[in-house]
C-alpha cells in the first residue's frame, strides 16, 4: 500500500469524478483529504493516488523593527496562545511564540513598546506543575531585574489563576507582571486573543506594580478587566469575560480600542516594592473539596502532607465524622486550612458547633481566601518558613493581597 | 441572441434553508424574530488571521480596510454559540438526514467521512469570523441533462439589521447548499434546473418555506466573457431574465472593448482638479463639494453612456466602484449638460482637461479623500474596460439587471473546525435514507388517484398545505372539497384580511369533516373558519354559521316558498329554478349545500309545474 504523508497532492477518484487535493492526514481508518475546494473529506486510502510528494515551501521570512524608544517589555510564554496562524493548503494552525510571529499577528503591539520574547514551555496550563511555577517565576524576576518596565506571561486560561497566585507569593514586584491568554482561539477572527494582548502590553507599561491577570470584562470588545493574581478566578469554561476579580473590585480596567488603563486606589502602583525572589515551596500540599457523606478515608490520602486546604461547605465547614481524622493529620505536623465553597465570603468556624471542633481540633481559618489560592500559599508559606506554628499564623495574614481585612459589601 | 453560439456557460448554486427542530450546531430552535424582541446586544471586531504564507485573502483585505466593529442582536431563543462563546454541539443529525436525502434524490455519492470546515467571512455575518460548512456527497445527475457537483450542510449567518448590526436568530439555521456544474448553455435551461433543484428540495417536506428560505447564486460566462456570480437571486421567474440580461452585459462590454481597441484607446492620465471650474454652476452637488476631480478617458466618448443592460450604463459600472469610497455617483460628459451642469461648463472642463472629440471626461465630486478614491476606482474600472469583461461578484437589482458588489474572491480559505467530530457514514446509515416521492410524481398519483384536474393536483403538491391535504384525504374528507377549502378558501379569507395563520390544522379538518357529515353545508366553510380564526371555538362556530336545519325542514321551506310564488313558477316553469335558488340560499343563509338545495328545488317545481 502507498505510504502517504501529510502534504502530498493526491488525486481522488471518490464518488466517480477524479478530483485533486491535498492528502492531510488518517482519521479513523480513513484518508482525510483537503480538495482543491477547500474542503475536506474523509475516503478510503484506496481511493487515492499520489501525485506529488510534498517538498515545504519556506515561509517568508518578515524582519519587524522594533521602535527603541518605547518601554521594554519582556514577553514569557508557556503554552497559551496569543497568536497563531493558519496554513490554508492544508488547514493547520500553528501557535506563535517568537516575537517577530507574535507582532506580525498583533501588530498593534508594536506601537505599545518593543518586546523580548522566551518560550518557557509549550504545554497545556491543566500540565503546570509547581515545579514549572517556580521556573516561571524566577524567569519573571531576572526580566524584572533585567530591565523589564513590566512582564507579560502567555498563559493556557485553565489554570491561570494558580500560576497567577504562585508567582503573586514568590516575586515581589515593582513592575506590572501580567497573565494574560485567550478563551476563544487565536486562530478565529472572533479571537480575543488580539484584544486581550493589546490591552495586557498597556496595563504592563502601565503605573502598576504587582501581578494581574488582563482579560476581557464583558463579552463584548469594549475593555479587559486587571484583576489582583491573588483574587482571581475562572468563572466560566468558555465565555470571554470568564476571569473575575471575588471579594474586591477589578485592580482597574483597560478600554479598547484606545487601551487606556484606569487603575483603582487598591492597586500597588509602580515602584512601591523592591524586586524579590523567594521561590521554595512545599509541593507535599493538598486541597479538598467536601461533599456530603465523604469518606474519612480520603484523609488517609493526605498522611505526611504537610499542609491541606479544605473547600468546606458555607461558612467552613465538614461532617462531623471528618473532624477526628483532620485532627490527626494536624496532630502529625499537617497545617490544615479551612477555606468555603461558595467562594463568595469569608469562612468564620465560631458560629456553629461543627466549626468550633474544627477550631480545636487546630484548624485554621482562611479569611476570605479562595481555595486554590489558599493551597498555593500553603505550599509557599512551607516552603519558606520552617518553623510550623509561624507558617500556621501566616497562614491567617495577608500577604500578597489574598485576604481582605473588610468584606466589601458592594452597594 | 442564440446563446449557444456565444458560448454562454452557467451553474447555479442553492442555498436552502432546512426546517430542523434544533440549529446545526446548537439547540436552539431554528425560528425567526423581530428585531425589536430582542433580550440583549454586544460588539465584538473581526480580523483576518494570517495565514502560513504571510498572505491575508484579498476580499478579507477588502473588508479589513477599516477595523469595524460589528453589533449582534441576541434574543431568548439565541445562545453562547450563536455569541462565539461556546464551542459547538456535534453536527445536527436531522440536519445531515435530510441532507442525505437529497444527496440521494440526485444519485449522488455520500462522503465516507464528513468533516466540518471553518470557512473564512469577515463581513460581520457570523460572530465567530467563519462560517461552519461540510461536504456531504460528491457527484449527482440533474435529469434531462447536468451534473450536481457536491452538496454540503452549512450554517445560515446572521441576518443584516442595517449596515454593521446584524441579528442572531438566523445565525446556524441548517441550509443545504447545492452547486451544479456550468453545465447550463441557455437562459430558458438554466431556469428549468432551478426549478426542478426547488421542487426536489421541496419533495422532502423538510425545508423552510417562504421569503428568504431559498436563495439561487448564478454564474455566467460567455466565450471571451469572464465569470460573474449573480448573487441572491430569490424569484426563480427572473432566473432566465437574470441570465439574459448577463449575457448581453457582456456582449455589449466585448463591444465596448472593440470600439476601445478601434480607437487605440490606452494609456489614462492622472485626475484633474477642476473644483474651480465649478465655482459658480447651478449644480447643487458639485457646488457643495470640498473637491471635484475631473478623469479623462481617452476614447471613451460615447461609451460610457451606452447602455449594456435594460437600466445600465458602463458608466453605472463606473458609479458603483466609485461608491464603494463612499462618493454618490459621477457625473460624466455623455450624459451632460445635465443636472444643472450648463453647456457652457462642459466646454470649459473639455478645454481645461484637454479632452479630445474620442475623450469621455469623468467628474466625482466629495472631500478630498473620497473624490482621490473614487478617481482612482473609476480610472481601475476604466482599465478593466480595456481588458473585457471583469471577474465579479453582483446583486441582481429589479426586473434582472445587477449592480457591481465585489471582485471574486479567491479560493475559498478553509480549515478544519476542530470543535466537531468527523461523522463517518457508512452504509447502514445510507441504506437506511428513504427516498420521498417528487412533488411532480405525486402531482400526477393526486390527478389519477384521487381525480383531482392535474392543474389543481400540481398546486395542491406545490403548496405548503400538502402534509394537511393528505391528512384530510387518509380521514375521509373529498380531495375536492380539501383541494378548494387549502388552495381557494384559505387565501382568499387571507386576501380579506382574516388572519389565517390563526386556524390550526385542526379546526380545518374538522370544518371539513362537519361538511361531509352533513353539519354544515360547503358554502359555510368561509365563514366557519372565518369565525375561527376570529377566537370563536370550533363548535360555536359551525353552529353560527350551519344553523343544523334537517332535511325535512328544508323540504318544507323549499315547498313553502314554491308555493308562495306558484304564479312565478307556473309562468316560468324550470326556469323559476335559479332565481327561487336565491331566495332558499338568503332563507338558510349558506348552512346548507347548494346542490341539495338545487335538487330539492328542481323536484318541488316539477311538482308544481305538473298539472295533477
Ligand atoms: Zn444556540
Amino acid at each position: 500500500m502507498t505510504e502517504f504523508s501529510s502534504g502530498d497532492r493526491v488525486i481522488c477518484r471518490y464518488g466517480g469524478v477524479p478530483q485533486e487535493g491535498t492528502y492531510i492526514t488518517e482519521r479513523d481508518g480513513k484518508a482525510v483529504i483537503k480538495l482543491d475546494s477547500g474542503y475536506n473529506i474523509g475516503v478510503s486510502h484506496s481511493e487515492c493516488d499520489i501525485l506529488e510528494r510534498w517538498s515545504p515551501a519556506v515561509p517568508p521570512e518578515v524582519v519587524i523593527s522594533q521602535d527603541e524608544s518605547l518601554p521594554l517589555l519582556s514577553i514569557l510564554s508557556t503554552g497559551g496562545t496569543i497568536a497563531s496562524r493558519i496554513d490554508y493548503r492544508t488547514g493547520a494552525v500553528t501557535s506563535q511564540f517568537d516575537a517577530a510571529d507574535i507582532l506580525r499577528a498583533i501588530p498593534g503591539l508594536s506601537t505599545i513598546g518593543r518586546y523580548r520574547t522566551t518560550k518557557l514551555y509549550t504545554i497545556l496550563s491543566e500540565n503546570m506543575t509547581p515545579g514549572i511555577w517556580q521556573e516561571l517565576a524566577r524567569a519573571v524576576y531576572n526580566e524584572i531585574r533585567a530591565g523589564a518596565t513590566g512582564v507579560i506571561i502567555t498563559h493556557g486560561t485553565d489554570t491561570m489563576a494558580y500560576s497567577a497566585a504562585a508567582v503573586s507569593f514568590m516575586v515581589e514586584s515593582p513592575v506590572p507582571v501580567i497573565f494574560v491568554g485567550s478563551q476563544r482561539s487565536a486562530d478565529r477572527p472572533s479571537s480575543d486573543n488580539v484584544m486581550n494582548a493589546l490591552c495586557s502590553a498597556s496595563a504592563a507599561t502601565s503605573p502598576l506594580g504587582e501581578v494581574a491577570v488582563v482579560m476581557h470584562d464583558s463579552t463584548s470588545d469594549d475593555r479587559c478587566a486587571v484583576h489582583r493574581g491573588t483574587r482571581v478566578r475562572k468563572m466560566h469554561t468558555s465565555r470571554r469575560d470568564a476571569f473575575q476579580s471575588i471579594g474586591i473590585p477589578p485592580l482597574g480596567y483597560v478600554e479598547y480600542p484606545s487601551l487606556d488603563v484606569k487603575l483603582s486606589d487598591h492597586a500597588v502602583t509602580r515602584g512601591e516594592k523592591e524586586p524579590q525572589l523567594s521561590d521554595s515551596l512545599e509541593e507535599k500540599c493538598g486541597l479538598v473539596y467536601f461533599h456530603p457523606g465523604m469518606d474519612a478515608g480520603i484523609l488517609e490520602c493526605y498522611r505526611g502532607y504537610r499542609g491541606l486546604a479544605i473547600a468546606g461547605t458555607g461558612l467552613g465547614h465538614v461532617n462531623t465524622g471528618l473532624i477526628e481524622g483532620i485532627g490527626s493529620l494536624i496532630d502529625e505536623g499537617c497545617v490544615v486550612v479551612m477555606t468555603s465553597q461558595c467562594l463568595h465570603g469569608r469562612v468564620c468556624d465560631r458560629v456553629y458547633d461543627t466549626g468550633r471542633d474544627l477550631l480545636r481540633a487546630g484548624v485554621v481559618e482562611g479569611g476570605d481566601m479562595l481555595p486554590e489560592v489558599a493551597l498555593v500559599k500553603l505550599m509557599w508559606v512551607l516552603g519558606n518558613v520552617p518553623d510550623r506554628e509561624r507558617a500556621t499564623a501566616m497562614m491567617e495574614m495577608n500577604l500578597a493581597g489574598e485576604i481582605n481585612r473588610r468584606s466589601l459589601h458592594e452597594l | 441572441m442564440n446563446y449557444e453560439a456565444l458560448g454562454l456557460k452557467a451553474g447555479i448554486e442553492i442555498h436552502q434553508q432546512l426546517n430542523t427542530r434544533e440549529k446545526l450546531f446548537c439547540g436552539c430552535p431554528t425560528t425567526l424574530r423581530k428585531f425589536e424582541e430582542r433580550t440583549g446586544e454586544f460588539y465584538r471586531y473581526l480580523r483576518a488571521t494570517e495565514s502560513e504564507m504571510g498572505e491575508i485573502d484579498r476580499a478579507a483585505k477588502e473588508e479589513m480596510k477599516h477595523l469595524r466593529r460589528f453589533t449582534y442582536y441576541a434574543y431568548d431563543t439565541t445562545c453562547l454559540v450563536e455569541n462565539d462563546e461556546e464551542p459547538p454541539s456535534p453536527l445536527n443529525p436531522e440536519a445531515l438526514e435530510i441532507c442525505l436525502t437529497i444527496a440521494r434524490m440526485f444519485g449522488m455519492t455520500p462522503v465516507e467521512q464528513v468533516h466540518t470546515m471553518r470557512k473564512l467571512v469577515i463581513d460581520g455575518s457570523n460572530t465567530s469570523g467563519f462560517q461552519r460548512t461540510a461536504l456531504v456527497a460528491l457527484r449527482g445527475d440533474i435529469p434531462g441533462g447536468g451534473t450536481i457537483e457536491t452538496i454540503c450542510l452549512e450554517e445560515e449567518a446572521a441576518q443584516r439589521v442595517q449596515d454593521n448590526i446584524f441579528s442572531l436568530d438566523r445565525l446556524g439555521i441548517p441550509l443545504v447548499e447545492i452547486t451544479t456544474s456550468p453545465c447550463m448553455h441557455t437562459p430558458e435551461e438554466v431556469a428549468r434546473v432551478a426549478g426542478y433543484l426547488g421542487m426536489v428540495l421541496r419533495s422532502t417536506g423538510r425545508v423552510k418555506r417562504g421569503l428568504g428560505t431559498i436563495r439561487q447564486d448564478i454564474n455566467i460566462s460567455i466565450r471571451e466573457g469572464a465569470r460573474v456570480e449573480i448573487k441572491g437571486v430569490q424569484e426563480l421567474d427572473l432566473i432566465a431574465e437574470v441570465v439574459r440580461r448577463e449575457a448581453t452585459r457582456q456582449v455589449a462590454l466585448l463591444e465596448i472593448r472593440e470600439t476601445l481597441r478601434e480607437r487605440n484607446a490606452g494609456l489614462l492620465e492622472e485626475p484633474v482638479d477642476v473644483t474651480a471650474l465649478f465655482k459658480e454652476t447651478k449644480s447643487s452637488i458639485l457646488k457643495k463639494a470640498a473637491c471635484i476631480l475631473a478623469v479623462v478617458l481617452p476614447g471613451f466618448a460615447g461609451l460610457v453612456g451606452r447602455e449594456i443592460q435594460p437600466g445600465r450604463r458602463l458608466g453605472s459600472e463606473f458609479s458603483d466602484y466609485a461608491k464603494k469610497c463612499g462618493v454618490g455617483g459621477i457625473f460624466h460628459t455623455d450624459e451632460l449638460p445635465a443636472y444643472g451642469v450648463t453647456g457652457d461648463e462642459v466646454e470649459e472642463l473639455r478645454k481645461f482637461t484637454k479632452a479630445g472629440h474620442d475623450d469621455c471626461v469623468v467628474l466625482v465630486a466629495s472631500s478630498i479623500e473620497k473624490a482621490a478614491c473614487a478617481a482612482s476606482q473609476v480610472m481601475e474600472r476604466a482599465r478593466m474596460a480595456l481588458e473585457g469583461v471583469p471577474e465579479e461578484t453582483r446583486r441582481m437589482l429589479e426586473g434582472g439587471s445587477t449592480a457591481y458588489m465585489r471582485p471574486l474572491p479567491g479560493a475559498a480559505r478553509m480549515y478544519p473546525e476542530t470543535d466537531v467530530l468527523p461523522v463517518s457514514i457508512g452504509s447502514d446509515t445510507w441504506e437506511f435514507i428513504e427516498v420521498p416521492e417528487l412533488l411532480t410524481e405525486r402531482a400526477k398519483r393526486y390527478s389519477e388517484e384521487l381525480g383531482l384536474d392535474a392543474g389543481v393536483a400540481r398546486q395542491i403538491a406545490y403548496s405548503e398545505h400538502l402534509q394537511l391535504f393528505d391528512r384530510a384525504i387518509s380521514e375521509g374528507i373529498s380531495p375536492g372539497l380539501a383541494s378548494r377549502t387549502l388552495l381557494s378558501t384559505m387565501k382568499e379569507l387571507s386576501r380579506d384580511g382574516v388572519p389565517v395563520e390563526a386556524i390550526g390544522d385542526e379546526a380545518v379538518i374538522a370544518v371539513m369533516k362537519s361538511v361531509e357529515e352533513g353539519r354544515a353545508a360547503k358554502e359555510a366553510v368561509p365563514g366557519i373558519l372565518g369565525s375561527v380564526a376570529g377566537g370563536t371555538p370550533l363548535e360555536d362556530a359551525i353552529a353560527q354559521c350551519a344553523p343544523a336545519i334537517s332535511t325535512g325542514d328544508l323540504e318544507a321551506l323549499i315547498q313553502g316558498i314554491v308555493k308562495e310564488r306558484s304564479l312565478f313558477v307556473a309562468e316560468k316553469g324550470m326556469a323559476a329554478l335559479g332565481p327561487l335558488m336565491g331566495v332558499v340560499m338568503a332563507e338558510v343563509r349558506g348552512s346548507v349545500d347548494g346542490k341539495l338545495v338545487s335538487e330539492l328545488l328542481r323536484k318541488e317545481i316539477a311538482k308544481a309545474c305538473r298539472p295533477d
